[in-house]
């Protein structure tokens, strides 16, 4: 018994240094938040408490397009993000010559600075001698330079691809160990069967991964929503905030202007959305992996 | 022959298909390296002509020599990158090492709901937490000093420290730390002497995957947390190519690729450990 106490005693000792670590960078700040939201808080050391004024401001001020915005950019970058990085792990677990050398050559985009893969991304989407205007022309898709990042539409799914670069080598690698781990009796029972290629892909390898796919998207949205480098290197939110998703807009009216009461309204609201998303996904992990749990 | 080896024999269509498939998979990924490189070796007057080439008519490697002019500081941005990585990596190992031991090993109450509250963390990550955090470097001071880049970061990559790092710890045999323990050796001792040493794997992927994370991850607190330029670090102090007018294309990629390096010579010697201990610790979630 007193064994057991000790035990219980020093592995607290041992989680304290995250715990406290965390508590001070992540949930006291979270808290903050919330009060600041209260508030008309800026730069000056003092502030008033103001109820729900800033709540209020927010939906005067046109934040329910920004709000719609932000959950179509995120729908389609998550979406495209699954079915690329889908297909591109089943091509990377067909067992062919070379398959290693795919599988390293996935990655760079997923370890090289965030920034620096967003400044290659600026230059592609050069109008005038980036190489997408560049391709398009000579293929005479297009029959003169097009500012792909200064008009509103093409800004915004441009911004979409570069999220969905970004993100794709972290699905695929993902996916394709959730594929290997697939005990390889099974293709073996199906295949002595008879079962074609295409069937046993249907029957065993996509039910299998399924739980992956589920957890994978989840992780992938929250990101995605909380996406910042990306839209503020390329964009800043522009052309006539086009490109303004709920982050961008946080941090333009709270480090930009300084208005730390009307930003922290609204990243409550997005931690609100986050939540939402954090309870689906720990719903749908328990769902789908009840065998892993203890 | 082996069922397995003769499931994977391929029809040649199928060879095409698979090739194709993974070719453009990878001209999708690699496209703006490629672009971003062929950038680097052009002078700036061939790259503002018309119509596109994609290969540079002459290449020269001056954009790689002058970047270091126009940019004096570019060698400092560099090794600013390393050590907010570096020393972010430190304190990351720190606290997940034993969190983790605590996780794999002992039966507490609260360890579930504990476990999952950490990795709620991520979801935070980002711009939700700057304004607090923003006031919190400078109530304490720490606005335009390197460890209001350094903390934030650490914090994101402690949660997935700790899962990766479980995982593997539930691999090592009980057994050792019972025969310690037995010996009369103290929990503390047990931990330093036996777990840590047979968990040092893991500990190093935990340590590379939070160098990389870090390193590729520390453009907005830098952006929001620091006005110095000597303190910046690469992403921000990229920033120096952007002239007034234009972008000086050629030396801001010739800089991108020199500051990549870091990070590529990491992971073209880890990538493999990377990969397994990344997929083990996905897997088992």
């Amino acid at each position: 018994m007193d064994l057991k106490r000790s035990a219980t005693i020093f592995a607290w000792a041992l989680l304290l240094p995250a715990l406290l670590y965390l508590a001070l960078i992540v949930a006291y700040p979270l808290v903050d938040t919330i009060k600041l939201s209260f508030t008309d808080a800026s730069l000056r050391r003092t502030y008033d408490w103001v109820g729900l004024k800033n709540y209020f401001d927010i939906f005067e001020r046109g934040f329910g397009s920004v709000i719609v915005r932000t959950f179509i950019w995120t729908f389609f970058s998550v979406a495209t993000k699954m079915v690329i990085g889908t297909c591109g792990a089943v091509l990377l677990n067909a067992a062919v010559p070379g398959k290693t050398m795919f599988r390293v050559l996935t990655m760079p985009p997923w370890i090289v600075p965030m920034a620096i893969g967003i400044f290659m991304w600026g230059w592609m989407y050069n109008g005038q001698f980036g190489m997408i205007s560049g391709v398009a022309q000579r293929l005479g898709i297009l029959d003169g330079p097009f500012p792909i990042l200064a008009t509103g539409t093409s800004a915004f799914i441009a911004t979409i691809v570069t999220d969905v670069w970004i993100g794709v080598p972290m699905v695929t690698i993902y996916l394709l160990a959730a594929m290997q781990s697939i005990p390889s009796d099974l293709y073996e029972a199906a295949w002595t069967d008879g079962a074609g290629r295409f069937y046993r892909f249907r029957r065993i390898t996509l039910p299998l991964i399924v739980p992956a796919m589920v957890t994978m998207s989840m992780l992938s949205l929250i990101s995605t929503f909380n996406s910042f480098d990306i839209i503020w290197i390329l964009t800043k939110g522009g052309p006539s905030s086009a490109t303004t998703t709920m982050i961008i807009d946080t941090y333009k009216v709270a480090i930009g202007s300084y208005k730390f009461g009307a930003g922290a309204a609204r990243a409550v609201l997005i931690c609100i959305f986050l939540s939402i998303f954090c309870f689906l996904y720990f719903r749908a992990v328990s769902r789908f992996s009840g065998e892993a749990a203890r | 022959m082996k069922p397995t080896a003769r499931i994977h024999h391929y029809r040649w269509y199928e060879l095409i298909g698979i090739y194709a498939g993974l070719l453009l998979f990878l001209a999708f990924v690699l496209a703006p390296f490629v672009e971003g490189f062929m950038v680097s070796l052009k002078p700036l007057n061939h790259l503002f002509s018309s119509p596109y080439k994609f290969w540079p008519e002459e290449a020269s490697i001056d954009a790689y020599i002058n970047m270091w002019e126009r940019v004096p500081l570019l060698g400092r941005y560099i090794l600013n990158s390393i050590f907010i990585a570096g020393v972010g990596t430190l304190l990351s190992v720190i606290f997940v090492t034993p969190a983790a031991y605590a996780f794999a090993r002992f039966d507490f109450r609260g360890r579930g709901p504990l476990l999952g509250m950490f990795l709620a963390v991520n979801m935070f990550s980002g711009a939700v937490l700057l304004i607090p955090l923003f006031r919190l470097m400078r109530s304490f001071g720490l606005i335009n000093t390197y460890f209001a880049m350094i903390v934030p970061g650490v914090a994101f990559t402690i949660p997935t420290g700790i899962w990766l790092l479980r995982t593997y710890m539930l691999r090592i045999p009980r057994e050792l730390e019972e025969a310690a323990l037995v010996d009369g050796a103290s929990r503390f001792y047990t931990f330093r002497r036996v777990i840590v040493p047979l968990a040092m794997p893991g500990i190093a992927v935990v340590a590379i995957a939070a160098f990389l994370t870090i390193y590729a991850q520390q453009f907005i607190y830098a952006l929001t947390f620091n006005s110095k330029t000597e303190y910046m670090p690469l992403p921000v102090g990229l920033y120096a190519f952007f002239g007034r007018q234009e972008v000086i294309w050629n030396e801001l990629m010739a800089a991108s690729f020199v500051g990549i390096l870091p990070v590529f010579i990491v992971f073209i010697f880890l990538q493999r450990y990377l990969v397994a201990g990344m997929t083990a610790g996905a897997v088992k979630s």
